[in-house]
């Protein structure tokens, strides 16, 4: 592919509690649809997007089981994107920060992802065409 | 002359620190650079016709490109025909585009 591209993306947000996950999610999935290399680098409270331990649960309030229920799992998320990259002849090398990933007991993550610090960061936004940060609110 | 993109996801009714993106993407087009100015999520909320956007206008004024997320509109129910002037609908792909051709991005 003539204008294959490879950006990177920075986050720093956990699942389930802001907008800006969705988003950044989004923003992959449209990168991965077009087959770009894409770099993730998962910092801070990002690295529970893959966490691997991640499970559905009911919905007691509004009386629904774990199937009615269809609770999103950012981890699934994650491997469709990895999925949906390669497809199109991308790829997506995803990086969570291994600081982080020990002071929250992150440590499982699903395939695909792998250990790495803020140098991994260096390195992917130097290789890359472009890198965008999605800065969590300070 | 460089390209910027600023990627607005805050709006001015719940945070406070939204004048200053609105006041470097002035700075730089006044020294002729090209600014786009994409509202996402909360930050289309001053995108819709009639609400106080101050600094929405002032941005349009300056020639600044203004988009706003479609789907970030559906989810707060603005209609894409009423949107303020200035303000045109975009999918979020424009920001893989930008950032494809090297456009320099800011998230806030």
């Amino acid at each position: 592919m003539a204008d294959k591209k490879t950006l990177t993306f920075a986050l720093m947000d956990p699942p389930y509690e802001n907008a800006r996950s969705t988003t950044a999610l989004r923003l992959i999935n449209i990168a991965a649809k077009r087959g770009y290399d894409i770099n993730v680098f998962a910092y801070e409270g990002s690295v529970f997007l893959a966490f691997a331990m991640q499970k559905p649960h009911p919905n007691a309030m509004h009386g629904r089981n774990v199937e009615e229920e269809n609770h999103v799992l950012t981890k699934e998320l994650v491997s469709s994107l990895m999925q949906e990259a390669m497809r199109n002849g991308g790829k997506i090398d995803w990086v969570n920060c291994g600081l982080c990933v020990d002071e929250r007991g992150a440590v499982e993550a699903v395939e695909g992802v792998r250990r790495g610090s803020p140098a991994d960061f260096l390195k992917m936004a130097a290789t890359s065409d472009n890198t965008l940060v999605i800065v969590t609110r300070g | 002359m460089a390209n910027y993109l600023f990627i607005e996801s805050r709006d001015p009714y719940g945070s406070n620190d939204t004048q200053f993106c609105c006041d470097l993407a002035k700075q730089l087009a006044q020294q002729g650079d090209a600014v786009t100015v994409f509202l996402v999520q909360n930050g289309v909320f001053p995108a819709r016709a009639g609400a106080r956007a101050d600094e929405l206008s002032a941005l349009a004024k300056a020639g600044i490109e203004i988009l706003a997320d479609e789907f970030s509109l559906r989810e707060r129910g603005i209609p894409t025909d009423r949107l303020t002037a200035g303000v045109k609908p975009a999918p979020l792909d424009v920001v893989i585009d930008r950032l494809a051709d090297g456009c320099k991005a800011i998230w806030h």
